[in-house]
């Protein structure tokens, strides 16, 4: 007696059964792929490119694109091929520390905060609808100002910011789950708390924060690179999309090939992590344009 | 004189296309004729696809599905052949659906008034001067009452009933010939379910409209429909009059079906029709039913049997229609319940004057409504004592506070008033944090929906191992073993333990449910509306399952439902509650038969019998109280027995008759 | 609904109460002060920068100064600006209007795009046009708003010469004077917040058209487009109200990129300024205009929900 239902389950475990789903969407396919080929750039980048990114050709200033640099040279003469291919290393490194970082740290708080509920919880949100009122390019500058702009403080400044709303999508998600009667019932039998977060919660908020942190991911991205764009991120010579694009704007009148590179770098990247977002969501099950964007 | 039925359904079948790109059909060469004035009773369980097939009848299919071959016509208009805009003028004019979950089915957004005018405007010839006296008009026909005020309105200012009413005036504002109704009354209380479908049986009669009733509820059939259409996975296996169908039904699924509704005027358990029906898109070589049929034999798994026409009368899919009289029960048991050892006399649990109120403090409105009196309590002055190894019955409408008490044992709402005992010695505290491990596990909880009490990312595995690492700290292959054994005792097998909730089928999720609570080893299990979620076939299983089990460990029961029927055919006691205070309490033979308590005589009088010799007995409102309840008597407000002013101002004082048969009412026992 | 009302406002001043002691203390626990920027290389010696602690005032305890520094904002004084001469409010003023106009501009072309364009995305969801406007948001939501407007600049302002590409007039000219050098940043904006609308107004418009009372509404016989204006769309709007005010927020915030790519003279780029300057008594006080706003602009969306929501609005109103 086999039936549908029952055929399910020989398709092998959840986790699996969604990456297929993901990868069947087109956006999926697409958005995997494009974010599979970028870490994987970002790896193999260094021991790959044509020319040092940091050696300067005074000969070669602005230089239009030809067979040798297939992307022009910038300002300083440098090779905007090399730099496009390693300019995203500093971006990936960094918010590919500080975004699970965010999830881990916002999504405990948040799960945490939405049990334990009552006036704790509630000043806890005043607090982070305080936070999440400044403007976030205001909260990182003051910082990044103050202490510099390495990794070790863009990581941790990234983490913790980031983190804030995450709290709120956490909570959220708690509160949906917390009313269900598996909660009460692992109540009732008389589980104590660190239990039912870690068996009950977890499980059924990991989805929402999976995609949370897809967004985020994406979203941190877009502000490192603005910060390297304004001047506040990585330092020269370090190659960065951002910074290259800040760079070559000045001169973009008559060497406009000096943006081209790293503008479609960067896009792709950024496209490409939304669209697999977009597609896990909907392999989840999640609908993430309701969400409110911040 | 037309050529044709008034609506004319003929060999349609309706389908989707899976994923994988398969079709799969959901109503397979259906047909079906309704005649003016006639109605029909559509019954099948969940998933046969009755509703489908009504709403293909307006020519509407729900978003996916598609009609793959056949036809269906209204009055001898192809309404599958029909664009849109004419489908618009037929559509709430002559013929009108009254949807299956009014609630949801108003638009929130729109008064009730606005609603009902629109649809005015778009089929009557009334005029637009008239629009406002005849919403009135219909308010009032559909008799709900103050209809110049509901008509400003919002749908959830409204009670279920309510809304269903309105539901009801929306359809007949375009004056239809025929009515479809997708499950009208399922989710209303009992007084309110009755109270429909007397007013649905009169508008019937009135307008000579032709009815098609979808329900899975036979009681709700029998009082309304003439014929009756049985559906199974998709296809149609028994037609005829409802007396034939629903007094000898000769198709073997109809004739289980009925075996497993229990009913009032039997003290034994209904029988269980055990399996369940195939998936859409499942292969099936033969007889659909074959797989849990008593009479299966080699022809019936090999060739799909015709609707044909049998000497009594009736269209039939069998090919052993005429066996069925003298078919043999499927079950193992006689469906005879266990009833309680009364011979020893210890409490498992005692509630006394037990109070619980939902109200909270915040201190803002306490700030800015300074002395504003505390309301009643949601539940007051409950004292019952419970025996070992007894079954007590809760019922009570929606809003009785059968759930809240419940919880208040379980220790998830704290108690205003009141003491809980364990065995006449042990207080429970009234936290559930505060309770020692024995104690806890002493008391397990069953919900009433699987698909929320199982954690949907856990395993069979996961969910059984919980209580069992918990109380009895099993690990390895000891926690293997005992949760197999589990397994086997609810019937289910070790197969089961590596699937999710989602690849079961809800009977079978209900009894994985059951299967934690029993991992406990409990002495006392509350079930809270355990069967109300499930197809009545399923239910019979799982009320033998219950009743097996408490054969075997001596479980203490409390069964809160909202079917009088349910807990008569499970309990050894019955408790009737109302708005949170005690009417009745007794062992169940004497609760179930005069004297009884107004409100206990209301309850019994709505219940609809899969009959239609037995008419429900209507003698008092449905109007849905709001809290807080009223002082003095509680059911006064509604009660046809009231005798005056004591039952406005005093308490009613506790009677108690024979037999600790319990009555709290003013008027004397006598007269009852 | 004036209990709903009084807790909302409460809970609005609470937060913003909270901000300005998070920006205080920000200020505060951030190693060097006022002192230390204005003396610049000056710094090191200790009785200069003694004296200039004791006239502004900084030796008091931080509460005091936390006071008195709450009390002058609530008034509408924020203060002097590091150089001690400039007052804050007559600096910020002016940028504040900059970004005022700004944003009213974008919403303007915004707001009534995406929701048109979500209401028609949702209804023909996943055919032809659908697929086309939902990539489309994607590109726009995703992509830096430094690389669209880099774009835009090269293909509108250098190839093309259709729009000025940098705005070169100052920070207290009339409005007027903006036009046409806004256009182009009022592009880049709207763009960015039109596809965040829209995505969210698609997917809830998608949601409301599977709902039972449409499914009611159509076998009632109601045409097409009056069930999508009198049933679908009061119930799918409800939410965009607070998407929209989101957006708003962010808008005023001020939009530091764009300002900065465009040479805008708004509140975004003189925040820029003030922090790589260090004028840390201006970035204060910007930042509590910035959430002083947030909040009143969440607070005004919450309030019109409540108006707007038959089932919120009843609920305080009857009984």
């Amino acid at each position: 007696m086999t039936s549908v239902a029952h055929q399910k389950l020989q398709n092998g475990s959840r986790a699996a059964v969604i990456f297929k789903d993901l990868v069947s969407r087109p956006s999926g396919a697409i958005g995997l792929s494009l974010v599979i080929f970028h870490v994987g750039l970002a790896l193999i980048s260094p021991f790959v490119v044509p020319f040092d990114y940091k050696l300067q050709n005074s000969a070669l200033m602005l230089s239009q694109p030809d067979a040798i640099h297939w992307l022009g040279s910038d300002h300083l003469g440098r090779d905007v091929f090399s730099r496009t291919l390693m300019g995203g290393r500093e971006a990936l490194l960094v918010t590919g520390v500080a975004t699970p970082l965010a999830v881990i740290w916002g999504g405990f708080v948040g799960i945490l905060f939405g049990l334990v509920g009552g006036r704790v919880d509630e000043v806890l949100m005043r607090i982070v609808d305080a936070f999440l009122s400044l403007p976030w390019i205001l909260k990182m500058l003051v910082l990044i100002v103050t202490f510099g702009t390495g990794i070790e403080v863009l990581i941790p400044t990234l983490a913790f910011f980031y983190g804030i709303p995450v709290i709120r999508i956490a909570r959220a998600a708690t509160h949906d789950v917390i009313a269900r009667d598996f909660v009460w019932a692992a109540k009732a039998r008389g589980h104590g708390r660190v239990s039912i977060i870690w068996r009950e919660l977890l499980p059924n908020v990991l989805d929402t924060l999976m995609v949370e942190g897809a967004m985020r991911w994406s979203w941190m991205l877009l502000a490192f690179s603005s910060l390297s764009f304004l001047g506040f991120g990585v330092s020269p010579p370090t190659p960065d999309w951002g910074l290259m694009i800040s760079d070559a704007r000045g001169f973009m009148s008559f060497a406009p090939w000096g943006v081209i590179g790293p503008v479609i770098a960067l896009s792709s990247l950024i496209i490409g992590i939304n669209l697999t977002a977009d597609a896990l969501a909907k392999a989840l099950g999640i609908d993430r344009a309701q969400k409110a964007p911040m | 004189m037309s050529k044709q039925p008034f609506i004319s359904v003929k060999d349609l079948s309706v389908g989707y296309n899976s994923r994988s790109g398969e079709t799969i059909e959901v109503l397979r060469n259906v047909s079906l004729d309704i005649n003016r004035g006639e109605s029909i009773g559509l019954v099948g369980e969940s998933g046969s696809g009755k509703s489908t097939l009504a709403l293909a009848a307006m020519g509407y299919f729900k978003r996916g599905l598609r009609a793959l071959s056949g036809s269906a016509h209204f009055d001898e208009i192809d309404v599958l052949a029909l664009d849109r805009d004419e489908l618009q003028k037929i559509r709430g004019g002559r013929l009108a659906l009254i949807p299956q979950n009014s609630g949801q089915s108003l638009t929130p957004t729109m008064r009730i008034g606005q609603q009902i005018n629109e649809a005015l405007r778009l089929h009557s010839k009334v005029g637009a001067s008239q629009f406002q006296s005849r919403v009135i008009e219909l308010l009032a026909q559909v008799r709900l009452p103050d209809p110049t005020a509901l008509i400003t309105r919002y749908p959830h200012e409204l009670s279920g009933g309510q809304q269903q009413r309105v539901a009801i005036a929306m359809a007949l504002a375009g004056e239809p010939d025929a009515l479809l109704l997708d499950e009208p009354t399922t989710g209303l209380d009992v007084t309110t379910q009755a109270h429909i479908l007397e007013l649905l049986r009169e508008l019937a009669q009135e307008r000579n409209m032709a009815m098609l009733y979808v329900s899975h509820d036979l009681g709700a059939i029998s009082r309304v429909c003439d014929r009756v259409v049985v559906m199974y996975a998709g296809e149609i296996v028994l037609t005829g009059t409802a007396r034939q169908v629903l007094l000898a039904p000769r198709h073997p699924y109809a004739h289980g079906l009925l075996k497993s509704i229990p009913r009032l005027n039997q003290t034994s358990l209904p029988l269980a029709l055990d399996g369940r029906p195939p998936m859409p898109g499942e292969a099936i070589n033969g007889c659909a039913f074959a797989d849990r049929c008593a009479l299966v034999d080699e022809k019936c798994r090999t060739t799909p049997p015709d609707l044909h026409p049998i000497p009594s009368g009736e269209n039939v899919r069998c090919f052993k229609s005429d066996m069925i009289a003298d078919m043999p029960a499927l079950n193992r048991k006689t469906g005879q319940r266990n009833s309680a050892r009364s011979d020893v006399d210890s409490a498992a649990l005692g509630l006394e004057s037990l109070a619980i109120s939902y109200e909270k403090k915040d201190w803002l409105s306490s700030l800015l409504t300074p002395g504003a009196k505390p309301q009643p309590a949601t539940v007051d002055a409950i004292n019952i004592r419970i025996q070992r190894g007894e079954t007590l019955g809760l019922v009570g409408e929606s809003g009785s506070g059968k759930s809240t008490i419940l919880k208040a044992i379980a220790g998830l709402i704290s108690p205003k008033e009141g003491v809980l005992t364990l065995h006449d010695n042990i207080i429970l505290t009234p936290r559930v944090e505060d309770r020692p491990a024995p104690t806890l596990r002493q008391i397990q909880l069953i919900f009433q929906n699987p698909d929320d009490s199982l954690n949907p990312r856990h395993t069979v595995a996961q969910i059984l191992a919980q209580p069992l690492r918990l109380y009895y700290s099993l690990s390895g292959s000891a926690l293997h073993d005992a949760s197999v054994d589990l397994l086997e005792r609810v019937r289910l097998g070790a197969h089961y333990l590596d699937r999710l909730p989602s690849q079961l089928s809800g009977g079978e999720k209900q009894r994985v449910a059951i299967a934690r609570a029993f991992a406990a080893e409990p002495e006392i299990v509350l079930c809270d509306e355990v069967t109300s979620a499930l197809d009545v076939s399923v239910q019979a299983a799982v009320l033998d399952l219950l009743d097996d089990l408490k054969t075997q460990q001596g479980t203490t029961y409390i069964f809160v439902s909202h079917d009088l029927a349910v807990v008569k055919a499970i309990s050894d006691r019955v408790a009737v509650l109302y708005q949170g205070r005690l009417c009745e309490i007794g062992p169940a033979d004497a609760v179930y038969e005069a004297p009884f308590h107004p409100y206990t005589d209301v309850l019994l009088g709505a219940v609809l019998e899969p009959d239609p010799d037995i008419a429900p007995n209507l003698s008092a409102d449905d109007v849905v109280e709001l809290s807080p309840p009223a002082q003095g008597c509680c059911f006064q407000r509604r009660c046809p027995r009231k005798l005056g002013e004591i039952c406005d101002k005093e308490t009613p004082p506790v009677r108690e008759l024979a037999n600790g048969h319990i009555i709290c009412c003013h008027v004397p026992a006598s007269d009852l | 609904m004036l209990l709903m009302l009084i807790r909302r406002v409460l809970l609005g001043l609470v937060t913003v109460c909270i901000v300005s002691l998070i920006i205080f203390a920000g200020v505060e626990i951030l190693p060097g002060d006022a002192c230390t920027q204005f003396l610049g290389e000056y710094q090191a010696d200790d009785e200069l920068l003694a004296q200039c602690r004791k006239d502004l005032d900084l030796n008091r305890p931080a509460i005091d100064r936390f006071a008195e520094w709450a009390g002058g904002a609530m008034a509408g004084d924020l203060g002097l600006a590091v150089d001690g001469k400039t007052k804050i409010s007559s600096i910020v003023g002016d940028r504040l209007q900059n970004s005022l106009l700004l944003a009213l501009c974008a919403m303007g072309i915004g707001v009534p795009l995406a929701l048109m364009l979500g209401v028609i995305t949702g209804l023909c969801r996943d055919r032809m046009p659908d697929l086309i406007a939902s990539t489309l948001a994607i590109f726009a939501m995703t992509i830096p708003e430094f690389v669209s407007a880099t774009l835009l600049i090269l293909i509108f302002s250098i190839w093309l010469g259709w729009l000025p590409g940098i705005v070169l007039t100052s920070a207290s000219a009339p409005a007027a004077e903006f036009f046409p050098e806004i256009l182009l940043p009022v592009i880049v904006l709207s763009l960015v917040m039109c596809a965040h609308i829209m995505r969210m107004v698609r997917s809830s418009v998608i949601e409301v058209m599977a709902g039972d009372y449409i499914q009611m509404a159509t076998l009632k016989g109601v045409p097409y487009w009056p069930m999508v204006f009198r049933h679908a769309l009061p119930n799918a709007l409800l939410p965009a109200i607070n998407v929209v005010a989101l957006t708003i927020a962010w808008l005023l915030g001020g939009v530091v990129v764009i300002e900065v790519v465009f040479n805008y003279p708004g509140l975004g780029r003189l925040m820029i300024d003030s922090i790589s300057d260090r004028d840390l008594p201006v970035v204060q006080s910007i930042a509590l205009i910035v959430a002083s706003v947030y909040v009143c602009v969440n607070l005004a969306a919450d309030l019109l929900t409540m108006l707007a929501n038959p089932k919120l609005r009843t609920m305080y109103t009857r009984k």
